[in-house]
């Protein structure tokens, strides 16, 4: 009786949740889908986006997000690598492991904040793509971090010591043995800090300008979708453009989620390795 | 001897592990470590390649000589070259057999093709293994059943061309088939490399080895000829641990 209760329960809870997402998602694309045309994806902004296309908002995303990868992923792969494999200061990785928890708790809009005043005043970096992206580097290398930890934590003794077992030298273990085996795990990671930061507007709001104009260089100012789509709503621009922007976005982010997913699922096949994490 | 131990001791945490181990290793011989769980056998074996040397708060005194060279006077990796292991659970590398059997060849910086394949050839030979795997060679090592990736441990070990093999409980996974291959190919190696085999099986000690030590709460209780551990210990500890009155 007990256990059929909580069996329905549970069943309720999971549908609801699933319900919602669907929902959402086709609120969304029924107003965002009838938008889309070619023009609004490859024109530039008119009128204050009541008109014409989102290219440069596509674009300064896409900028963005190949930044922040380029500054997040070295960073918080190679802390993780670091402390799983090379420190032996317990206190060390304690802290380490304390601090990524707080940053990862911090809401985005200090991020924001401390952005403005940290890269663009006091760094004299300006509002630009550029300080962007070191700003949402920051919010992204916790989660990086926190994931290939936990990954290259699993990965069982015995295997690297097969490896140093054979002569094999701390780096020449870690990769042909460690980051082979780690790489679904760690790609996990690095997708759920990337989409979270490509979906993010208010960490960039005070860093990032808003200009219409297609980004030239990582030095210009730029709007990315989700910011875009915050101002148009906000400001009651355009909410049928809003909208179009939110589909826009919510494609890419499944594409960048489905393909990763698939080429992960790939690649394990081919290596027939899976570590529980 | 191939392998001097001098009375080796070791801590961990402070805590004693070994205490004043004292053993010497002949050379072409196979001998068997046996003793009850967590009496400190894979802490010696381990000792024997500097793998210990990774765990934090590890300390010893005492010396090993490897053909009368002290370890620690060897740098870590040629002494690993020298000195192979196998572990419990077959531990291959997600890469094809081959990748598996080069692989310690290439980390060496080996990048003849002509002599990485013949020495992977004669390593699958050797550990038994060619015929079973000769035809696919490239598919991953992890579609094998886990007594040839047993084997396949071993064939990657004896690549890299070491003197001593250290195996630790090899076949305790393994099924009884897969077992006595792994214990005839023991015996076919010891021809060429010196063995030292841990082992919970006292049938398996019996059968394949040559000289035997009896490991208790980090001491040597008893070491010798297999036969006359097994006929007629000296040590009342050693005849109750191997007539299975405890342990
Ligand atoms: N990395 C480590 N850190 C702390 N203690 C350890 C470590 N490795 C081994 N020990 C301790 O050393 C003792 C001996 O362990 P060891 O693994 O050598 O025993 P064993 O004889 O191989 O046992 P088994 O037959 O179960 O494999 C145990 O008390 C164990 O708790
Ligand atoms: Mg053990």
């Amino acid at each position: 009786m007990k256990e059929k209760f909580i069996k329905v329960l549970i069943f309720t809870s999971g549908f609801i949740t699933i319900l919602l997402f669907v929902v959402i998602i086709a609120y969304i694309l029924i107003n965002g889908i009838p938008v889309i045309s070619f023009e609004f994806l490859f024109a530039n902004t008119l009128n204050s986006g009541r008109e014409g296309g989102i290219l440069p908002m596509i674009l300064s995303s896409i900028y963005i997000l190949i930044l922040t990868a380029i500054f997040s992923i070295p960073i918080g792969v190679g802390i993780a690598i670091y402390m799983t494999q090379y420190c032996k200061n317990i206190l060390l990785i304690k802290f380490i492991r304390f601090i990524s928890r707080c940053l990862a708790s911090i809401p985005s809009i200090i991020y924001g904040l401390f952005g403005f005043t940290f890269i663009v005043l006091f760094l004299r970096l300006g509002w630009s793509i550029f300080s962007a992206s070191l700003v949402l580097s920051l919010m992204a290398i916790p989660t990086i971090f926190q994931v290939s930890e936990v990954t290259l934590n699993n990965i069982p003794l015995n295997l690297i010591e097969s490896s140093l077992g054979l002569g094999a030298t701390r780096l020449q273990t870690i990769i042909s043995v460690i980051i082979p085996i780690a790489i679904p795990g760690i790609t996990t990671g690095i997708i759920l800090a990337l989409t979270r930061a490509f979906s993010e507007a208010a960490a960039v709001m005070y860093v990032v300008g808003s200009t219409f104009q297609i980004p030239l260089s990582i030095f210009d100012t730029g709007r990315p979708l989700p910011l875009h789509l915050y101002i148009l709503a906000s400001e009651g621009i355009s909410f049928e453009n809003a909208y179009g922007t939110a589909t826009v976005l919510i494609f890419i982010v499944l594409f960048i989620t489905i393909s990763t997913n698939y080429f992960v699922n790939r690649y394990q096949r081919r290596i027939k390795y899976e570590i529980k994490s | 001897m191939k392998l001097k131990v001098k009375n080796f001791n070791v801590k961990i945490n402070n805590k004693d592990i070994l205490n004043n181990i004292n053993i010497n290793f002949k050379k072409n011989s196979i001998h068997a470590l046996i003793g009850p769980s967590g009496c400190g056998k894979s802490t010696f074996l381990k000792s024997i390649n500097r793998m210990n040397d990774l765990i934090d708060k590890f300390t010893f005194d005492g010396n090993i000589f490897l053909d009368d060279k002290n370890i620690y006077d060897i740098d870590e990796v040629s002494l690993r070259k020298k000195v192979g292991m196998v572990f419990q659970k077959a531990t291959p590398f997600p890469k094809s057999i081959f990748e598996n059997v080069a692989y310690g060849l290439r980390i060496h910086g080996i990048k003849d093709k002509k002599f990485i394949n013949k020495k992977v050839k004669e390593s699958l030979k050797a550990s038994a293994l060619w015929d079973e795997v000769k035809d696919k060679l490239n598919s991953s090592a992890l579609n094998l059943s886990g007594g040839q990736q047993q084997r396949l441990c071993i064939a990657r070990t004896i690549a890299v061309n070491p003197d001593v093999i250290l195996m630790d409980e090899p076949c305790s996974a393994l099924d009884p088939i897969s077992t006595f291959k792994i214990e005839d190919l023991i015996q076919k190696l010891k021809r060429k490399y010196t063995i030292v085999l841990v082992t919970h099986n006292m049938q398996q000690a019996k059968r394949v080895s040559d000289f035997t030590s009896f490991f208790l709460n980090g001491h040597v209780i008893e070491s010798g000829k297999t036969n006359q551990i097994f006929l007629n210990p000296k040590k009342e500890k050693t005849e109750s641990y191997i007539s299975g009155r405890f342990g």
